[in-house]
């Protein structure tokens, strides 16, 4: 079936058959492999995307389901001349990140929380974070990185 | 002042700008024009006999281009383990064929027995569904005693299912049991070592692509190691010429040990793709890394401590079994074996240590190494019966340990494991987790837990490792067949940039930020000139790959070998522009200088000079600023530490938080202390992962009951607290020009012990005295029953 929808901005179409998913839509058809696909059972998050700016995971969700959807990606959070925006900054900053798999879930995960709720505590952001996994960080500095975008003073959370 | 850039400093990482922006470039990103889809059929049992495979409706099935099945590997090689180890009794181990498909058998859950190869993924699994294989079930062995007892056999021609009986070291053996049993006390503790999944987030992957005008492959794969992928094809499983085949790595999102190995599905990909003269990709589903990514640990141990009544160790002993599954992996045999025995001298000064290892093969996924390999089962084993020792004897459990530690005056000191640590000092690693876990202040602290209704338990650790996987000569005679060095090849282009190829991989460790600040350091070039070249056989010298904490260990000391070539070279090159005898040359912040002078040329004339060789003495010199330099260590490298933590337990549920932890690690020199930290948080959250949440479980039958992210409890978030972590108690490594001792696995070591004797502490503040051990993951069940089992 023919599907469109506006993605970062960009209206763009496709022929997806029913059962294809949003995340293979924008990885195979869109070319944009920004999102990743870590799990079958939409547990890890690393395919996190907003759709009209909820946050969803994009293998739980059939592509034809966001037909005339706002997407958004991990491609189009940058700010307009390409530099890293407020929280991707962060994440590099305090080395949020360490194989970067799982990294663009992680960013629209905290892109979503930090839109509703300006000054998260620690605890509410490691809630808000419950559906997605990282193998490598020990989450230490995700936290600390998500705090620090939200403008919050970092400097008491353990030494780099 | 902190360093900005070089050795030291906490640069910013150079890739995160591509992981934070969609742009990085993993395997499965990759899409190749014409490319095709593979899909496997893996067993549904643990043990089956296959009796017919009918591909014929599959094979007419739209978009269906080849099916193969274990017949059409018959012929190849199998894929081996990289270690060969001899039984006590002088027999060689047991090494059965490992198949690119299961062919006659399959030996568990996940064992591939076909491939389909199709025009799309759909299409392909479509195909796989229709495909009728009749596979008559066999009764399955899962339980390490039973297959050694003599249950069903996972080979039909190794009637014992042990793969070897090893003893280390087989001369201290009787000492060791008469010092036992002469002892005034011992203490004996049995424990399982649970198995775990590796679970990078990026699944494995790989893509073959044949090209018929040249014969030659490419494989884009998940590797740790993508030059050891390439030799164990070459040489023993595929026999196709080494010149042939370019394997490259693109970014790897994570590896723990799962992607050092070569799996069959590699090879699987590059035979389809010179069938159908097309690229045939393949991504694993997560199902499919449950099932066949080599798991790690899985040990089933009997530790016993002899000690004095005032707890001065007298002797380690030690009987393990180790599974290794149905197959055996590349490095299963090396990581029961000498990176788990070796170490059971841990930090102390213990006379008499004796390990026996009984690896057994069962029908469950292979099991090989997985962060830390070895030395978190050595540490968990002895960790924990020095605290139960210390519980036994009234005994402080750190004074206890300090009490046997060796001595920094006593360094270079070769333990009774066999090991030379050349450097360390225990005592202030101890101090220092003294001062930053605040034990003065933990009884107020428990105090406070007990009012609120929970037990709070502080727990305790030290820990040595071995790592730095090197080298040649040591390894060569411990049973590897294959050398442990690494290499790197700087090289200066002329316009005065470098590419600096480096046979180390990165999963995700920095490599690209961190070999920049060495060079960066001994070139006076600055970082952003400098980009690291790695994950290409095509590109990069021969080299073994990342594991082991071998990065910074082994290939660091390969770029610092390469650049000073470079020096050396370029020293030549000033001489003769500075028109000067070469012992007169200075060099210094990028600067060659005539001593004593103010005439100097800058590094990039040099370079310039060297690729512009007009008025250049060739009979002399050669042009060019190229070099390569393989390096192969002395040694291992000791890394050390000190860990803490405190937990508290709800009495009512079970339940253990985590209330805080403190890492104390001596890494030797750090070159770039905010990668460190990171890495060593990484390791704490595996090792808390595996003391309170994982576990890889199969049942009697062989069906893994853990086989996905619903049922296999990753930690996650909410499940872990900020960790502290300090490395200011550094002993340089004495034999690599670094000093530096690598930081990768630590946690994954250092945690686990700490954990579950802080749970166990906690316990007996309440009275539950009669509760020893609990096996991990302590699960909340497991506590709450330990708790009541009175």
């Amino acid at each position: 079936m023919k599907i469109s929808m506006t993605v970062n901005g960009e209206a763009v179409s496709g022929e997806v058959e029913g059962r294809t998913l949003l995340v293979d839509f924008l990885r195979n058809d869109l070319k944009m492999t920004g999102t990743h696909i870590g799990c079958d059972t939409s547990q890890c998050g690393a395919c996190t995307v907003h759709v009209n700016g909820m946050s969803v995971k994009s293998c739980s969700i059939l592509a034809a389901e966001a037909d005339g959807a706002y997407v958004a990606t991990i491609e189009g959070q940058a700010n307009e001349d390409g530099s890293l925006n407020v929280i991707q900054q962060a994440f590099q900053d305090h080395h949020g990140l360490q194989c970067g798999f799982c990294t663009p879930g992680m960013v629209m995960a905290a892109t979503e929380l930090l839109k509703h709720n300006k000054k998260p505590t620690v605890a509410e952001i490691r809630h808000h974070l419950d559906g997605n996994i990282c193998r490598c960080t020990g989450y230490h500095n995700i936290v600390k990185s998500i705090m620090a975008a939200s403008g919050q003073d970092v400097s008491s959370i353990a030494a780099e | 002042m902190p360093k900005d850039s070089g050795i030291g400093a906490s640069t910013k990482r150079v890739e995160d700008q591509r992981f934070l922006t969609g742009k990085g470039r993993y395997t499965s990103d990759i899409n190749l024009v014409n490319q095709t889809h593979a899909v496997f059929l893996r067993s549904d049992v643990a043990h089956g006999r296959i009796k017919s495979i009918d591909t014929t409706a599959a094979a007419a099935m739209p978009g269906v281009l080849a099916i193969f099945t274990g017949e059409d590997f018959a012929e190849v090689g199998g894929n081996p383990a990289g270690w060969a180890i001899t039984s006590r009794d002088g027999e060689p181990m047991k090494e059965p064929k490992r198949p690119v498909l299961a062919h006659g058998k399959v030996r568990h859950v996940g064992d591939a027995y076909a491939a389909v190869i199709a025009e799309t993924v759909e299409q392909a699994c479509d195909a796989a569904d229709a495909i009728v294989a009749e596979i008559e079930e066999l009764p399955a062995v899962v339980d390490m005693s039973a297959a050694l007892a003599g249950g069903p056999f996972v080979h039909d021609e190794i009637e014992t299912n042990q793969c070897f009986d090893w003893g280390w070291i087989e001369d201290n053996r009787a000492a060791t049991d008469a010092a036992i049993k002469n002892a005034p006390h011992v203490t004996t503790l049995e424990l399982i070592n649970n198995r775990l999944v590796p679970n990078a987030i990026e699944t494995r992957a790989s893509t073959a692509d044949y090209d018929p005008g040249t014969g030659e492959y490419t494989l884009y794969t998940t590797s740790q190691n993508p030059h050891l992928t390439r030799l164990l094809i070459s040489a023993f499983v595929m026999g196709i010429a080494e010149n042939k085949l370019r394997v490259v790595s693109p970014d790897v999102g994570g590896g723990f040990g799962s992607k050092i190995y070569h799996y069959g599905e590699e090879a699987l990909v590059l035979a389809a793709s010179k069938k159908l003269c097309r690229p045939v990709k393949w991504t694993a589903t997560r199902s499919e890394s449950f099932l066949t990514d080599a798991h790690g640990r899985d040990h089933v141990t009997k530790i016993e401590l002899a000690c004095e009544k005032d707890g001065t160790f007298i002797a380690f002993r030690t009987d393990t079994m180790a599974n290794v599954g149905a197959y055996l992996s590349n490095f299963s045999t090396a990581t029961p074996t000498f990176l788990h025995g070796t170490l059971m001298a841990g930090n102390y000064t213990v006379p008499h240590v004796y390990v026996n290892v009984k690896t057994v093969f069962t029908n469950t996924a292979p099991v090989d190494a997985y962060r830390g390999a070895g030395r978190p089962e050595a540490t968990f084993s002895l960790e924990r019966v020095i605290d139960k020792c210390a519980h036994e004897l009234g005994l402080d459990a750190m004074e206890m340990r300090r009490k046997n530690f060796i001595k920094p005056e006593q360094f270079p000191y070769v333990s009774a494991a066999g090991l030379e640590y050349d450097t360390g000092n225990y005592d202030a690693l101890v101090d220092k987790l003294n001062e930053l876990a605040d034990f003065k202040g933990f009884e107020a602290r428990r105090r406070l837990s007990e009012a609120d209704g929970k037990l709070r338990g502080l727990g305790i650790n030290t820990y040595i490792e071995a790592c730095g996987l090197a080298p040649s000569n040591l390894t060569g005679v411990l049973g590897s067949r294959v050398g442990y060095y690494d290499a790197a090849t700087v090289r200066v282009n002329a316009t005065g940039n470098l590419s600096v190829m480096v046979g180390a991989q990165s999963t995700g460790q920095g490599h690209e930020t961190a070999f920049a600040q060495v060079v960066s350091e001994m070139l006076g070039i600055d970082q952003s000139s400098i980009d690291i070249v790695h994950g290409d056989t095509a590109k990069i010298p021969f080299g073994m790959g990342s594991y082991g904490s071998r990065s910074i260990a082994v290939c660091g000391p390969a770029v610092v070998r390469a650049t000073e070539k470079i020096i050396n070279k370029a020293t030549k090159i000033a001489a003769h522009m500075l028109e000067t005898a070469e012992a007169d040359i200075e060099f210094k912040d990028g600067q060659f200088s005539v001593a004593g002078t103010d005439k100097s040329v800058s590094f990039g004339e040099v370079a310039f000079k060297a690729y512009v060789p007009q008025n250049y003495p060739v009979e002399d010199l050669e042009p060019g600023l190229e070099e390569t330099a393989f390096y192969d260590p002395g040694n291992f490298t000791y890394p050390a530490g000190a860990y803490a933590c405190e937990v508290e337990v709800d009495p009512e549920t079970g339940k253990v938080t985590v209330e805080n932890f403190t890492a104390v690690d001596d890494f030797g020199n750090v070159v770039n202390p905010m990668i460190v930290t990171g890495q060593v948080h990484g390791g704490i959250g595996q090792g808390i992962g595996q003391a309170l949440l994982e576990n890889c479980s199969y049942d009697d039958n062989g069906q893994l009951l853990s086989a996905s992210y619903m049922d296999y409890a990753m930690p996650r978030a909410s499940d872990l607290p900020f960790y502290t972590v300090d490395h200011s108690c550094n002993t340089p490594c004495t034999h690599n020009p670094l000093g530096v001792k690598g930081c990768g696995e630590a946690g994954a070591i250092g945690s686990p012990p700490t954990i579950v004797n802080a749970v166990i502490n906690a316990l007996h503040s309440a009275g539950h005295t009669h509760v020893t051990h609990i096996d991990m993951p302590v699960s909340p069940a497991r506590v709450w029953a330990a708790i009541n089992a009175q």
